[in-house]
Order: structure tokens, then sequence, then C-alpha cells
């Protein structure tokens, strides 16, 4: 369910990274808790973002809820195709569904995130 | 009473007021007359007062707020209890009514703005500009707003308080002195590579409709959005619906509103679809109930503050459900066809009276003009024209500094011929 390569925050989002870039999506669990997503307001290219700041909106039926950059760093790619298929987010929400990649600026901020392992440990617990 | 909230006297309770506001003498009423002869006393009183379009009055004040003719259908309709007394319709399933009116009026203002969408209504056209602007700044990403002087002086004003304390720079661009239409070259000297927003009012506060495609081709030059404003809301039975624009932004006093003093009106905001997700307040859309039939709910309602707290797109998440609907039934009332003819006779009251007068500006007018006295100062000519039941236009001095012993006025279907030629005679 959660990938090994990957990394978390409480917050529910997850990032890969690969080659000082990190892909940034929503957690199978946030996606589940949301509900059905109707929109996603995606960051632009070339917008600076903090770790724990908030960075994109994801609308569902119930709420428009902010997700938080889990590493700092520059928009270098937007996932477009979530403003025509937002539900992306709820079928895919490890792969098709990624929100944004982030060149990284602080490389070692990734190792404040949770590993697969205690991330659903955290979830065990909430 | 008194003892259990702790004070001694009933002054007590207003003891907080500034002595300068509060009236310390008595009432200039004889005691112990009855009820009824004291209404009596006050109806006599109020028919002394220079009422636009009431106690003999006729009247050449628009400016924002207009003496047009009440179908008597309106108030019929918005007393029902149904609609008089309904809480916002957030339970659609007892609410169809409420929700049916607010799409239709959505619906009405979609066809007279050219817009795409346009939410439930706002307090005013002074609050409906501010909130364009804000919708502008999220689109854009940027933060300057950009608005030409011939906007409303006081919507202007109140962007100008959103403005103030969240670090908004706030520019305002001329007009033409001889045409009364914004100054296309200071508009494009003006418009930065930061500028979210220009705004614009047709027609304009001198009465004068402007070139919107023109205004847009700027804007959109620099990535800027067009906020079109408009205060006679008439004029869109007539004038081409502003397409061109972003975000149209107005006021539907004309619509049926009683002026009452300045308020409760109600304001609109219409959008590009592109924009939906920044429009301000509520909106009613059209969906299936659970046995697939056509049924209405509120919608996109997640960025409301009720949901979103302080991340909400707006703090106007109030609508004026009630005064919107007089709008709607008004609408309804005249239709596509009366609507035009409306517009064509205030177009042609107000060119009759122009035509007897000197007028100022040489652009195409809608219906109000600005008109210069040459041998008499404004107020005397006010002064003169109250005597004969006629309250005036309003003496643009005070907003435009430059343009002394100028009047605005305004004709609208209620304006009669006698009245008119005795308001041309007064200049003379």
């Amino acid at each position: 369910m959660y990938p090994e390569n990957f990394r978390y925050t409480k917050e529910h989002e997850w990032v890969h990274v690969e080659n000082g870039v990190g892909t940034i999506g929503i957690t199978d669990h946030a996606q589940h808790e949301l509900g059905d997503i109707v929109y996603v307001e995606v960051p632009k290219v070339g917008t600076h973002v903090e770790q724990g700041k908030s960075f994109a909106v994801v609308e569902s039926v119930k709420a428009a809820s902010e997700i938080y950059a889990p590493v700092s760093g520059e928009i270098v790619e937007a996932n477009d195709a979530l403003t025509a298929t937002p539900e992306l987010l709820n079928s895919d929400p490890h792969v098709a569904g990624w929100i944004a990649k982030i060149k990284l600026s602080v490389p070692e901020e990734i190792d404040r995130l949770l590993s697969p392992t205690d991330y659903q440990a955290y979830l065990g617990e909430g | 009473m008194l003892d259990t909230i702790g004070l001694s006297k009933i002054e007590d309770l207003v003891a907080h007021l500034p002595k300068a506001v509060r009236y310390d003498k008595p009432l200039a009423i004889a005691p112990g007359r009855s009820e009824y002869d004291i209404l009596d006393y006050f109806k006599e009183r109020g028919s002394e007062n220079a009422a636009a379009g009431g106690n003999g009055y006729a009247c050449f004040l628009g400016a924002g707020v207009y003496n047009h003719y009440r179908p008597v259908m309106v108030d019929t309709v918005v007393s029902r209890g149904e609609f008089l007394t309904s809480y916002t319709p957030y339970q659609a399933e007892i609410s169809q009514g409420t929700l049916t009116a607010i799409f239709e009026f959505q619906s009405m203002i979609c066809q007279l703005t050219g817009m795409d969408v346009a939410n439930a209504s706002m307090y005013d056209a002074s609050t409906a500009v501010p909130e364009a602007a804000m919708m502008a700044i999220r689109a854009t990403g940027r933060s300057h707003i950009l608005t030409a002087r011939t906007v409303h002086p006081e919507y202007r004003e109140v962007l100008h308080t959103y403005t103030q304390h969240q670090g908004i720079p706030l520019d305002e661009f001329g007009y033409d002195a001889t045409s009364g239409l914004i100054d296309i070259e200071d508009l494009s000297r003006s418009i930065t590579k930061d500028t979210a927003a220009v705004i614009i009012q047709t027609p304009n506060f001198f009465g004068i409709v402007e070139n919107v495609k023109q205004a847009a081709a700027i804007a959109h030059e620099h990535g800027a959005l067009l906020v079109v404003v408009f205060s006679e809301a008439v004029s869109l039975g007539l004038l081409e619906p502003p397409r061109d624009a972003d975000i149209v932004a107005g006021e539907l006093q004309s619509f049926a509103i009683p002026p009452s003093y300045g308020g409760p009106f109600a304001g609109v905001i219409a959008c590009k679809e592109k924009w939906i997700r920044q429009i301000p307040g509520r909106l009613a859309g059209e969906t299936k109930d659970a046995n697939g039939n056509r049924a209405f709910c509120l919608t996109l309602a997640t960025r409301e503050q009720h949901i979103r707290r302080e991340k909400a797109t707006s703090n106007i998440c109030t609508n004026q459900a009630l005064i919107a609907l007089m709008a709607t039934v008004f609408l309804a009332v005249y239709g596509k066809q009366g609507l035009r003819e409306l517009a064509v006779q205030n177009l042609s009251k107000a060119h009759y009276l122009a035509g007897k007068t000197k007028t100022i500006f040489s652009g195409p007018f809608f219906n109000e003009f600005v008109v210069r006295s040459e041998f008499k100062g404004i107020a005397e000519i006010n002064r003169e024209l109250e005597a004969k039941k006629i309250i005036g236009g309003l003496p643009l001095e005070k907003f435009y500094p430059e343009l002394k012993n100028t009047m605005l006025l305004c004709c609208t279907e209620m304006s009669r011929k006698p009245q008119m030629d005795l308001v041309a005679e007064a200049f003379a």
C-alpha cells in the first residue's frame, strides 16, 4: 500500500525523491478521508515553497484542504492532468495522482519525514 | 429589571454614547396624544419631503441610485412568507423555491453581462468592486490594482478601504477631458507587469459608454484581468454585454430596488468560467434529486467561511436573497423586449434634455450626462428647481475638483417633458 521508497508527513503527503527532485502527492489514507475529489489547485511552476507551508489546495465534496509541502524548493513541474481529471487523486493517489515536482533546496529535510513503517504506525495510533 | 443588570435608571443604558450624538431635549410632540394622532402628524410632515418619485417631485438625480418605476408585481412576490421569512437555503430539500429563484437570478445576470457564471448576489456594487479586485489578485498572483477615475467615486472609496491595510497598491488613471472616456494613453502608461486588475465602469460615472474591447486588449496584453463595473443596470437592456471582461461587478438598484436612503441594494459578481473558484459568496447549481428530477442546491460551498474559516475565498459570504429577488421579478416582468424598450426610453429622454443644455463631454452617453452652468452657480440652480418641485442633479466638484460648476443629470422613464424643459430653462 505505502511504497517503500516514499517518505511521508503527519499531514498525509508523500514525497518520492529521485536525483534531487521530489515528486509530491497525498496518501491513500488522505484521499480516503477527503472523499470524492472534485478540484485540485496546482501550484505554478517556478514558485518557491517551504517545508510545512501550504502549496496546493485539494477540494472534495466535503471540504477544501491545504496541501503542505513535505520539502522546500522550487516547483519544477505541476500535474496539469489534475485540472481535467481530479479524480486521479482518488483512483491512483501514489502514481498518476501526483500533484507537483519540487527541486529540493534543503535535501536533508527528507530525514525529518516518516518512513512507510512509521507512517503506518502513525495511522494505527490515530 | 434595571436592578438585575445593575443599573439605577433607564438613561444608564445609553450612558456609553457620546453626548454630542444624543438628543437631550423633550420630543416636539405634545404629551398624551393617541397613536393614530401621531401617525397622522408624521404622515403629514412626511409629505413635505422632496422624495424621488414621490410627493409630486420629479427627480433628475442619478449618480449610482436611480429613480425607476417599480412594477406592483415585485412587492407582491417578495412579501410572500415563503421568501420573506425563509432562512439561508442550506437544506436543499426544504428550500427548492428559494434555490430556484437564485438560480433564475444567476441565469439572468449571465445573460445580461455575457459572463459564464454569476453568484447569488453581493451587498451592492461598492462591495462587489473590491471583491472583484481580490478575485483578480488571487487569479493572477499579482497585487497591483488600477482603476479608472470614472468608476463611481464611492465604489473607489470602498476599494481603498479594502486595499489600504493589505499592502495592495491601488492607482487610478484619468479620463479624456474632451470625450469623458477613459484616457487610453494614461491606462497604457500606468499598467505594469504587477497589475492584477484594470477596473473600468460603463456607462461610466459621467454616463458615458466606454469601449470595453479596447480596455480589455490593453489589460490582457499585460497579463491583467479586466473588471467591468456598472451602476445603471438598465443600460444592459440596450448596450452590448461586456463579454470581453474577465469579471463583471455591478449594482442592481435600478431593477425595482427602492432608493431607501442608499440601501439595502443588491450587487452582482459574474465572471468567465475560468475564474469560478475565485468567485466570492454562494452559488446555486442545478442537479438531480434521488429520483432523477431536476433540482437545485448550493454548490462550490467548500470555499465559504463556514467550512474554510480564515482561508475562505472571501469574508463576504452573505447574499441579498430577498433584494436580489426583487431584481429577478423585475426582469421576469419586463422580459428581454421590455427591458430593451425601457432602456430606449431612458436613452431618448436623456438625449432630449441633453440637447437643450450645454453638455461638456462628447462621448456617447446612456441616461446620464454632465452639464456646465455658464451663468449661475450649481447650488442656485438646484434651489430654483427645488422650488418647482424638481430634484436637480449632482454637483460634481465634490468628487472632481477640476469639474467646477458642473452637474451630473439623469433622465429615466419617469422623467416628463414639462419638468425636463424646466431643468433646461434653469441653466439659461
